[in-house]
């Protein structure tokens, strides 16, 4: 087995186990049978220590340790998980997660304020656990035995003492195959307590004739845990072809103890003196025991002891039926996903990128060449790797719930940091995105979160005042609208001060002052570069800090974001990306030599081009659509077209025009992105390769809607527009 | 009883990569009819390999009625004996050392 990969794997598996044990506990406390996510966690921490220690990372297995051991107390409820704990192995789970990133980054020594916050939560831990431990043993204890009660126990049938009995005998080879049976002793011990151990001598030979590289060791262990019977034989995994494991479970029968002994090689008196040692059976019990089996036939009786006791401790059962479902569920988990490097995915997107625009060309010569049968099979050839684009970009796919569960997290810090009660609603958690999107968009998110809670949700008093319950609501949404994804941030506070933010702009110099603006245009304000610099954003109602961070971060990922608020009820910050980033459907315009390409999601409808004399206006139907011309906004060379089209788009509930000479058709579209030197050029996104070889320019909707916009406000203003409006 | 008692000191350590090597050296400090005390001061790691050897020795010194004592037992021995409860199976007197760590 390779360390490393293996390494990686553990890596890997620790920070989703931190992960399930993070919302576990955020939901434990809310839960009314709380046992099933309190195991969990438990669970979490206890392989986390377990497979840290396999690798030797002392570091981990011994902060995890004392985790596992609070969190045993847990489970048998000596210890209640009140708010204050879960608060604390929150943050044990964070320092577990700094462990196993310095593991990963091969740092031998924590930094020391990593260092510091270890030592102080171990010490809080130690708090934790000492305050029960003086009655936790005499409380615990009563109430395992009271579960087996019923048993009555017959004099052949007592129970032995409530630890394991693991019965070792290790081959030859063990050694040879550079494995040492001490190893496995103290991972075993990282497992639970070792009460006993006597290590048998009886196979080793005197000197002269010992072959000193042979293993001729065996152990009789006494062993105190929780684990169940795989975990422990799993301490053994990688000898278990190697050596005799024999495991008798807590408060099996002495029969058992008694087959066990049967069942291995030294004599059966010293064996029973062996068990006897390790405390797993009292000497009269296996006396009565040894006496009744003399008494028959022992072949026949030893077989009636085993049927007589009829089952076998519940904790066999148990895990036996645990792990048959584990293994069934790993299987069909296995069967249904494939872990592939993102590297390898993103060299077949960029390949399936070249496809299309390969077949662009052949589509376009065979056009030329007017060759019907070419043709035909170069649509058929078009419909699969539109196909095969499609499920291509889906592998990339991925849901954002993973993200929107991270938040549950910052509301809990920081809703407590605040002193609000603050809830967190998900919905919509299925929605897909690409994964290139998913990793960018975490950022403005959290941004957004932090600013609904600490400036959205308005105090407990005014809550009270204002007739709302006292818990405040932050809402996070997602859904799919013609071709983007939208992601709404709402809370249930005081929403924005209209008033408040249009002063600050007209102050600002953003907005002149007479200049008459809606409601969404004064709100959106709050995402312009100059408004939110300052501290005084701060004692403004204000959301503020670093939103046209926000805003800048979003539009990189060729998204919009757009703010919504009803005074007094709350806020809502929609964002809309696009579902991926590589390939698009386009819509192909000509304006002179030149070919744009408009996402064809965005595209309405198209229309024949009119004006209103002077005005870069026209009449849809009885409303006012501004539009743009395009030759003139990118200064194209060359008289208009004598039939002129306008391309129709709409983006974000709002319509605008684009005046093109020529409509092209739709066409797969691989964006190809801009290279430094054209970042500031305004309305473009992209560029594209047409089948021809030439180069297409993406426009960016958004932006061009923005300049739109303006022209459709000069025309509010102006007395001419306003008629031609009403007309 | 035999003669006076030899003293072997081990050091280093005590495990599978010298087992072969200590087994020799072993052998030979036990041809000579004496007693033989083996000084565990030096021995800075011990595994199986090393606490068979052990073992093996003292079976072969009864065998021929001699006695095997193990004195100085370093911390690297202290703690596999403890972990074993190997102690009363030797039966030599542990120095445990003032401030275990």
């Amino acid at each position: 087995m390779n360390l490393d990969q293996a390494l990686q794997t553990f890596l890997v598996e620790g920070r989703e186990l931190l992960e399930d044990m993070e919302s576990a506990l955020l939901v434990v406390s809310a839960e009314a049978d709380p046992s099933e996510s309190v195991n969990a966690i438990f669970r979490a921490a206890h392989t986390i220590k377990g497979s840290a220690g396999l690798f030797g990372l002392d570091g981990v297995v011994a902060f995890t340790h004392v985790v596992e051991s609070l969190l045993d107390q847990v489970r048998d409820g000596s210890v209640v998980l009140d708010d204050g704990l879960v608060s604390l192995l929150l943050a044990c789970g964070d320092h577990i997660g700094c462990l196993i990133d310095a593991v990963d980054e091969d740092r031998r020594e924590l930094a020391a304020d990593e260092a510091a916050t270890g030592a102080t939560l171990l010490a809080r831990l130690h708090a934790q656990l000492n305050r029960p431990a003086a009655q936790q043993p005499l409380v615990a204890q009563p109430v395992q035995e009271a579960g087996f009660e019923r048993r009555a126990p017959a004099s052949e049938g007592g129970e032995g003492a409530d630890h394991w009995h693991i019965s070792l005998r290790f081959g030859r080879d063990v050694l040879r195959n550079g494995m040492d049976p001490l190893s496995f002793l103290r991972y075993l011990a990282t497992l639970g307590r070792i009460e006993h151990v006597v290590t048998l001598h009886d196979a080793v030979p005197p000197l002269e004739a010992l072959d000193a590289e042979s293993c001729w060791l065996g152990f009789e262990i006494a062993f105190k845990s929780d684990c169940d019977k795989a975990t422990i034989e799993g301490a053994f995994e990688f000898v278990i072809d190697d050596c005799a494991l024999r495991i008798v479970p807590p408060r099996s029968r002495v029969a058992e103890y008694i087959a066990l002994i049967g069942n291995l090689p030294e004599e059966p008196s010293r064996l029973g003196d062996i068990l006897v040692r390790c405390g797993s059976v009292t000497a009269h019990e296996l006396d009565a025991a040894l006496i009744t089996q003399r008494q028959g036939e022992p072949s026949e009786l030893l077989g009636c002891i085993l049927a007589g006791q009829g089952t076998v401790a519940p904790q066999v059962v148990e895990a036996a039926l645990a792990k048959q479902k584990q293994v069934k569920e790993t299987q069909s988990k296995e069967s249904q996903s494939v872990r592939v490097d993102a590297d390898k995915l993103d060299r077949l997107i960029n390949l399936v990128g070249e496809l299309v625009i390969a077949a662009a060309g052949a589509n376009l010569i065979a056009r030329r060449a007017r060759n019907v049968e070419l043709q035909e099979s170069n649509s058929t050839l078009a419909g699969l790797i539109e196909e095969v684009r499609d499920s291509a970009l889906q592998l990339r796919m991925v849901k954002i719930g993973g993200t929107f569960n991270r938040f549950k997290r910052v509301v809990y810090d920081v809703a407590r940091e605040l002193g609000k009660d603050i809830e967190l609603k998900v919905s919509g958690e299925d929605t897909e995105l690409d994964k290139t999107v998913v990793e960018k968009i975490g950022d403005p998110l959290m941004h957004l979160v932090r600013n609904a809670i600490d400036h959205g949700i308005d105090s407990a008093e005014l809550r009270a005042a204002r007739g709302k319950p006292p818990q405040g609501t932050v809402a996070l949404n997602a859904y799919h609208e013609s071709g983007s994804i939208v992601i709404e941030v709402s809370d249930d506070g005081g929403g924005l001060n209209r008033e408040k933010i249009l002063a600050k702009a007209i102050d600002r110099g953003l907005v002149d002052a007479g200049k008459a603006l809606s409601d969404s245009e004064i709100y959106g304000l709050i995402f312009e570069p100059g408004f939110s610099t300052a501290e005084q954003v701060t004692n403004l109602s204000g959301r503020g800090v670093g939103m046209d961070v926000v805003k800048r971060n979003i539009t990189a990922l060729r998204g919009s974001v757009g703010i919504d608020s009803t005074p007094g009820q709350g806020a809502r910050v929609t964002v809309r990306l696009p579902l991926t980033l590589a390939i698009i459907n386009g819509f192909q315009v000509g304006v002179g030599k030149s070919v744009f390409v408009v996402p064809l999601d965005m595209v309405d409808e198209c229309i024949e081009f009119t004006a209103e004399p002077g005005h870069d206006y026209t009449d849809l139907r009885g409303q006012v659509l501004p539009f743009i011309r395009l030759r003139e906004l990118f200064d194209i060379a060359g008289a208009p077209a004598a039939r002129q089209n306008i391309v129709v788009v709409k983006h974000m509930g709002q319509k605008f025009g684009l005046v093109v000479d020529a409509l092209m058709g739709e066409a797969q579209t691989v964006i190809k992105p801009l290279s430094k030197m054209f970042a500031q050029v305004q309305g473009i996104s992209g560029s594209s390769i047409l089948g021809s070889g030439d180069v297409a320019l993406i426009l960016d909707v958004p932006v061009l809607m923005h300049q739109a916009t303006q022209v459709r406000q000069a025309a509010a203003s102006h007395p001419v527009g306003a008629s031609a409006a009403a007309a | 009883m035999s003669g006076t008692a030899r003293t072997l000191a081990l050091d280093g350590e005590l495990t599978i990569y010298r087992a072969a090597e200590v087994c020799e050296l072993l052998k030979t400090a036990l041809a000579a009819p004496a007693d033989l005390e083996l000084s565990l001061a030096g021995v800075t790691e011990m595994d199986s390999a090393g606490v068979q050897l052990l073992m093996a020795a003292k079976k072969s010194a009864m065998a021929s009625q001699r006695a095997l004592r193990l004195i100085d037992h370093s911390p690297a021995v202290l703690e596999v004996f403890e972990m074993l409860d190997l102690a009363a199976h030797f039966g030599d007197p542990l120095l445990v050392p003032a401030a275990p760590h």
